[in-house]
């Protein structure tokens, strides 16, 4: 198999240098082939409007997966997500009639406190990611309803507060930008700065990184909270968005995100990842569904929304299964 | 286990430490306080029917976390239940409806409809663990895709659609009596109690646990540890089929798009709470059976007291945290 890596060496630094890398570069040629299949076989898919609104809707679910690859790149896993979310869309609208900065401050204020719990139970009292993180997500959920009152909250409109989940910045949607800051931030993290090493060493083996003197609690803290940091924001964008603080959304949002990150070539055992194909992850579930809509549109076939799911449910066993046979491969060579 | 945490080496090995004391027991005490507590504040606490509808609400979780403790017990995770129980109950109205094929016997159909439902569930669970052992891919990956495409499979089987229906025969699964009990009480009493029997006296059973403990180990000792872990996925599948069925009967009606939703957390939770460890290598069933019990108790307690139901989830997600917490310290000491 390294001779599938070493035959696109033509590509120079984009040349993948090792199976996990062509999984990834595999990723992201899906996701162009699955925009050029789309661009010329609908007529308005690459028009503005689709690519705009596309972008707007789905930055909340490119946040999510940000976070949660970073913590599944440290070998553990973030299923508080969803319901950090909706807190943090209800904390938001509350907060919006006093200033549109309040909302924003509120709901990542809440976010990244859902987050500095899970690092907490996780570090000192030692409790496997997973069940810490499940039961912070009922929490959020409860906290969520009890602060809104078992409905959704309708959000302030005089403040601007609508203004960071509905407008435009320089012709390009604010929910969008805000994805793309988020990430270039990470790309940095992950790629430019001894952080990354850190997160990439303790996924790699917990026991080794703390012997070779770094210091794991005080990232891994930082990891969930980062995570919680933007399900706040996905919050905020959700409440801003949709003109409402939303208790019950975010119902298996954590499970897509970790598809997400699972496409993106990211391994749940930790130690590897990259960010954008964390992203290219991400859009490419998103894209099913637009896909579907305008597959729709155009009078050949009637696939139901329901669809979407089976779709994406079979593009994740597709690249599990790939994965797994280069992964087996790898382990072969 | 031979030693309390602050107890010498020197101390017998028959002593037990308090905190083991509490790990052992600690659910079977929090159960009896609760049921204590209850009768001394609850008003008609002790009723047939507060018995009854806090059994009900417990049978079909009781069901699933069954099943998902013996997946856990061989070190895996079994998301994909919730979607298994919405594909059963979506088929087995279809069936005694005679929507998908004619049956004219009415007697065929309601057999029909309760064993093709259990069948597909079990089959779609022996996909799970062929998913796991032939291609190593990680459990909570490989069960994510039939989370992701099995609730979209079972919507759109039924096009999103309610199924109302009117069934004597197949609903005498949640309505019926059996001396006075409802019948959903008696399958949860079944298989729990079979559940028990296949670790603590069957050869399955010992290889379910040497699996979890050991894999590599049980593998060279001859244990064949692919097909006991397919087995595993196989009964959870099926109990999941078991309990879609309940639900849907319970209710005269089938909503794909709600029936097990979030139960892979609640079954999980349960498993929790009574005392298996989510590393493997143990089952414990009745533990399971009293960890439901409790959660549901506590959820009872407070709505019974005014407490509402989203304050619940929060003292949930503490008990959970705090019950893993006391089975771990217990198990490192």
């Amino acid at each position: 198999m390294s001779s599938a890596s070493s035959r696109l060496a033509f590509l120079g630094p984009l040349a993948p240098k090792s199976n996990i890398d062509l999984a990834r570069l595999g990723v992201i040629a899906a996701l162009i082939a699955l925009i050029a299949f789309g661009g010329l076989r609908y007529d308005n898919f690459l028009s503005e409007f689709n690519a705009l609104s596309f972008l707007r809707y789905n930055s909340m679910f490119a946040l999510i997966a940000l976070g949660m690859a970073l913590v599944i790149m440290t070998g553990g896993i973030d299923l508080s997500v969803g319901g950090t979310a909706a807190m943090s869309s209800v904390v938001a609208a509350l907060l919006s009639p006093y200033h549109w900065a309040a909302g924003l401050a509120g709901g990542l204020a809440a976010g990244v406190a859902v987050g500095l719990v899970n690092g907490i139970v996780i570090t000192q009292l030692r409790i496997q990611p997973f069940i810490a993180t499940l039961a912070a997500m009922l929490a959020a959920y409860g906290t969520g309803l009890l602060l809104a009152g078992n409905q959704s909250v309708s959000v302030s409109y005089d403040s601007g507060f609508t203004i960071i989940g509905q407008d435009d910045f320089l012709g390009f949607p604010i929910p969008a930008w805000i994805a793309i800051l988020f990430y270039v931030v990470g790309w940095i993290a992950l790629e430019r700065h001894a952080v990354g090493r850190r997160i990439l060493a303790i996924g790699d083996g917990e026991a080794t990184a703390r012997l070779m003197g770094l210091k794991v609690e005080r990232t891994l803290m930082g990891v969930y909270v980062t995570s919680g940091l933007c399900a706040g924001m996905a919050g905020v964008i959700l409440a801003s968005q949709f003109g409402a603080g939303q208790p019950t959304e975010g119902v298996g949002w954590e499970l897509f995100a970790i598809a997400s990150v699972v496409v993106g070539g990211t391994l749940l055992t930790g130690g590897v990842g990259s960010i954008g194909a964390t992203l290219a992850g991400a859009m490419l579930l998103a894209m099913v569904f637009n896909i579907l809509n305008f597959e729709n549109g155009l009078g050949w076939i009637s696939l139901s929304a329901y669809w979407q799911s089976v779709i994406r449910g079979l593009f994740l066993l597709a690249v599990v299964i790939l994965q797994a046979k280069l992964a087996g491969n790898r382990e072969k060579a | 286990m031979t030693a309390g945490e602050n107890a010498t080496p020197a101390t017998p090995p028959t002593r037990i430490g308090s905190l083991v004391w509490i790990s052992r027991y600690g659910t079977l005490v929090a159960f009896l306080a609760l049921i204590a507590f209850n009768v001394a504040v609850t008003p008609n606490f002790l009723s047939w029917q507060t018995l009854n509808v806090n059994l009900t609400q417990v049978a079909t979780i009781v069901i699933v976390a069954t099943g998902m403790t013996l997946v856990i017990a061989t070190g895996g995770i079994d998301l994909s239940v919730g979607s298994l129980m919405a594909i059963a109950g979506a088929l087995a109205p279809m069936i005694f409806l005679g929507t998908i094929f004619p049956v004219g016997n009415p007697v065929l159909a309601v057999v029909l409809a309760f064993v093709l439902p259990v069948a597909v569930a079990a089959f779609l669970g022996w996909f799970n663990g062929m998913l796991i052992t032939r291609y190593s891919i990680q459990p909570i990956v490989a069960t994510l895709v039939l989370f992701i495409a099995g609730r979209g499979i079972a919507q759109v089987m039924t096009n999103g659609n309610l199924q109302v229906f009117k069934n004597g025969p197949f609903q005498f699964i949640a309505m019926g009596r059996v001396f006075g009990i409802p019948a959903q009480v008696i399958v949860m009493i079944v298989v729990v109690a079979a559940a028990a029997f296949l670790i603590r006296r069957t050869g399955l059973g010992r290889q379910i646990i040497a699996v979890g403990g050991n894999e590599k180990a049980a593998r060279l000792a001859g244990i064949p540890a692919r097909r006991v872990k397919r087995m595993v996925y196989v009964i959870s599948g099926a109990l999941s089929g078991v309990a879609g069925l309940i639900v849907v009967a319970r209710n005269s009606a089938s909503d794909a798009n709600l029936v097990g939703l979030g139960m892979e957390l609640d079954a999980i939770a349960a498993v929790a709470v009574g005392g298996t460890l989510l590393s493997g290598g143990r089952a414990n069933v009745l533990g399971t059976l009293l960890g439901a019990l409790v959660i549901q108790l506590v959820r009872y307690t407070l709505l019974a007291n005014g407490v509402p139901d989203a304050a619940a989830l929060v003292v949930k997600a503490g008990l959970i945290v705090t019950a893993v917490y006391i089975q771990q310290r217990a198990d490192r000491s």
